[in-house]
């Protein structure tokens, strides 16, 4: 018995895989956050004047703000003024080709094992990379214009697309929406930016690899995605970051507006330096997800599949304001060694007869604390609602903790909610009958987390659940003694 | 092939198996009996190498090697399969991809290729043939939401594919009604024609298993010890007469 738990207790010391750190001269402001700082970073993208009015609004209300405590979550305090709120790589990308990119950006990848040479040649996979706050290497853009699909930096769509900026930046998570939020909307560096226009199904899947590099630097990722009437697309964002020994803060925001007949799939592969095994560095990861079925028909879906962080408080929501409009949310977060995550999700129905999914996997090792946190919300307007909730958590050794938090608000009494949790302890005796037919402890544990998240790896795009079944397994791996 | 000398073993402080000796040929099949807690499926237990169980003395030998030197795993990868009373369900686990990495694990470990998969498809559905088992239940997880019976004859269905050198069956029989025994028997049967030199040891408590796979030795089991080893006509004695003459038999010795 005692053998077992040490086993599975030992299941955890990895050492992470892409700590690293690339020697690139960066551009980057001096660390803390004033009205100046607001005025350099819009000046140093050579924002035109709305967006610089957006970002003082923003940031005069986050002045006003208080930091969130209601998480299950300790961890030491950020300061604010120590951050920095922009870094960019210092040769300034403009390429043609990959042939034109500084070398050491290429290194970086191929050791991510990323390459985006590679990727490049991946079958209908599209990169748009973020190295630190810029972007700097863009594939497929013809092909995707072709289509009238629009994938581009959000800067350049500040530039180039203001009439949609205008109209959608800040429509779903609004610039006073919660502490880091408002904090993006005041400093976000750079992101992403898609519109697919009416009736087109976008050809490929869309993607992009994000990475803090710089040191102490703050990143304030920005996405925002349209899809028009009749449209689909499909977005996944990838994540992994250099080993740090202070926290690194990042407060992204993401905003999905589909309209009538339209589907977004976005898809999340979470890997950021989680810290080491003491609890010592690591990213902060506080996300604001949110998406707006605000057509009839429409449909949101939300996977995410996070490994890394050591803190992580994130909750991809989604908004079902058109009649018959679905919301999905499947997610797998595991948690190993000091890290804690409180993610979850808040499906809010307005319109009539909207239909939410709600699947979470919490795997936690270690001393780590994993936490559901969800809401199910049914509005008086919304006829004939309907919500399923799963919630499963599995633990490993006897150190860590689940925990549960759903939260349920019904205002319609048509409104069918089903909510299920389940908490189940990794048993020796399913490592034992593993290693009886010659498995090893190692492949037996991955093996059985698989399982146990299959209902979530099999939502994700094909070309991206290999990676992310590779990665729940590097994320346990060394734990077995 | 197996050597068991003066074993002792105790779970929690417990002791268990005490001073107990066995020797299995290649090509022998043993069956053990006793009473429940005599110790039977300790045995099982400690020769699979559960870590609940310590090992307070004797020694193992497996085809040569000190078997108690070895992690569960290196006793399957050198051949010794354990068939298990209760076999657990891997929810989620999809049977041929367990069975292709069991099956992989131990070609590596003999420094042969991982098999391809379409030849280990192949591969599974001959066995499953064999068997008798019903092909669609490889196309579910391991175990989840089998009956008894299914689930017994995928742990004989496992012992077909992986091929190991000593076969032990854990009370395979029980639970079993009279159809799904004689499939198990029927496959146990045929695993040992196909390979002569296959050994097996047949932990159980009834005589009926033995009507359908026949012992070359019986031996009876009471507080840990073997004490008492006949044919295969002890098993009928056993039947008739229960287990306390044997007792009574050792009491006046």
């Amino acid at each position: 018995m005692s053998t077992d738990t040490e086993t599975l207790e030992n299941f955890t010391q990895q050492e992470y895989k892409y700590g690293f750190t690339v020697d690139i001269e960066a551009d980057q402001l001096p660390p803390g956050l004033n009205e100046e700082i607001v005025r350099a970073i819009s000046h140093k993208k050579g924002e035109p004047e709305y967006m610089l009015e957006w970002r003082l609004k923003a940031y005069e209300k986050w002045l006003s703000m208080k930091e969130p405590e209601w998480a299950f979550l300790d961890y030491e305090p950020v300061n604010y003024q120590e951050t920095v709120y922009y870094s960019a790589p210092k040769s300034q990308p403009q390429y043609e080709s990959l042939d034109e990119v500084d070398p050491k950006l290429i290194e970086t990848y191929n050791k991510l094992g990323i390459p985006l040479e590679e990727q490049k040649k991946l079958a209908g996979v599209a990169v748009d990379a973020v190295f630190d706050s810029v972007s700097i290497a863009t594939t497929y853009r013809a092909q995707l214009e072709e289509h009238g699909v629009i994938f581009c930096s959000i800067s350049e769509a500040v530039q180039d697309h203001p009439e949609l900026i205008k109209k959608y930046l800040g429509s779903v998570v609004p610039y006073t929406d919660n502490f880091f939020a408002t904090l993006n909307s005041a400093v976000f560096s750079d992101g992403t930016f898609v519109y697919v226009p009416k009736g087109v199904k976008c050809p490929l899947e869309l993607s992009t690899y994000f990475r803090i590099n710089a040191q102490n630097t703050g990143q304030f990722e920005r996405t925002l995605i349209v899809a028009d009437e009749g449209s689909y697309v499909s977005y996944l964002e990838g994540c992994t970051a250099p080993m740090r020994d202070e926290n690194q803060l990042h407060a992204a925001v993401v905003e999905l507006v589909a309209l009538e007949g339209a589907h977004i799939k976005y898809s999340t592969i979470q890997n950021w330096y989680p810290g080491d095994k003491n609890g010592k560095g690591g990213i902060y990861n506080f996300v604001t997800k949110r998406g707006l079925c605000a057509g009839k028909n429409s449909k949101i879906s939300w996977t995410q599949v996070e490994t890394g962080s050591a803190i992580t408080w994130k909750y991809p929501s989604c908004i079902l304001k058109g009649d018959n409009s679905v919301g999905e949310f499947y997610s797998v977060a595991l948690t190993n060694n000091c890290q804690q995550a409180d993610t979850g999700t808040k499906m809010v129905h307005i319109g009539k007869n909207t239909k939410s999914t709600i699947i979470s996997k919490g795997i936690s090792a270690g001393v780590a604390q994993n936490s559901y946190r969800g809401l199910v919300k049914v509005m008086k307007s919304a006829e004939g609602a309907r919500n399923f909730s799963q919630c499963d958590s599995m633990l490993m050794g006897d150190k860590c903790g689940a925990h549960t938090f759903p939260y349920i608000e019904v205002k319609n009494p048509t409104a069918q909610v089903e909510h299920e949790a389940t908490t189940s302890k990794i048993g020796e005796d399913q490592i034992f009958y593993c290693n009886q037919r010659g498995i090893s402890t190692e492949d037996a544990i991955g093996m059985i987390v698989h399982g146990f998240c299959k209902e979530v790896l099999n939502e994700l795009p094909m070309e991206f659940a290999l990676e992310a079944r590779q990665l729940l397994s590097i994320s346990l791996e060394g734990s077995v003694g | 092939m197996l050597r068991v000398k003066d074993l002792e073993a105790s779970i929690e402080e417990k002791q268990i198996l005490r001073k107990l000796n066995l020797e299995i040929n290649p090509g022998e099949v043993h069956a053990i009996m006793g009473v429940n807690g005599s110790g039977k499926s300790t045995l099982a237990s400690v020769l699979g190498g559960r870590e609940e169980y310590e090992v307070d003395g004797g020694s193992v030998e497996f085809l040569g090697k000190d078997l108690l030197e070895l992690d569960p795993e290196e006793r399957a990868r050198e051949g010794l399969f354990l068939a298990f009373q209760y076999p657990v369900e891997l929810p989620g686990v999809f049977i041929s991809y367990f069975l292709r990495t069991a099956y992989n694990s131990l070609r590596e470990h003999r420094g042969e290729e991982p098999v391809k998969v379409r030849e280990f498809s192949m591969l599974i559905q001959e066995k499953a043939k064999l068997l008798e088992l019903d092909a669609d239940l490889l196309k579910r997880s391991v175990n989840e939401g089998f009956s008894g019976g299914e689930k017994k004859r995928n742990e004989i269905f496992q012992m077909a594919l992986l091929d190991p050198k000593l076969c032990i069956l854990d009370e395979t029989d029980s639970g079993l009604d009279i159809d799904a025994l004689q499939v198990v028997a029927r496959g146990v049967n045929t695993l040992k024609e196909q390979d002569p030199e296959k050994s097996f040891l047949l932990i159980t408590h009834y005589q009926r298993l033995l009507n359908y796979i026949v012992p070359d030795f019986v031996h009876v089991m009471i507080d840990g010890q073997i004490v008492k080893t006949g044919g295969k006509e002890l098993a009928l004695e056993l039947e008739e007469k229960g287990y306390n003459w044997v007792r009574e038999e050792l009491a006046a010795s």
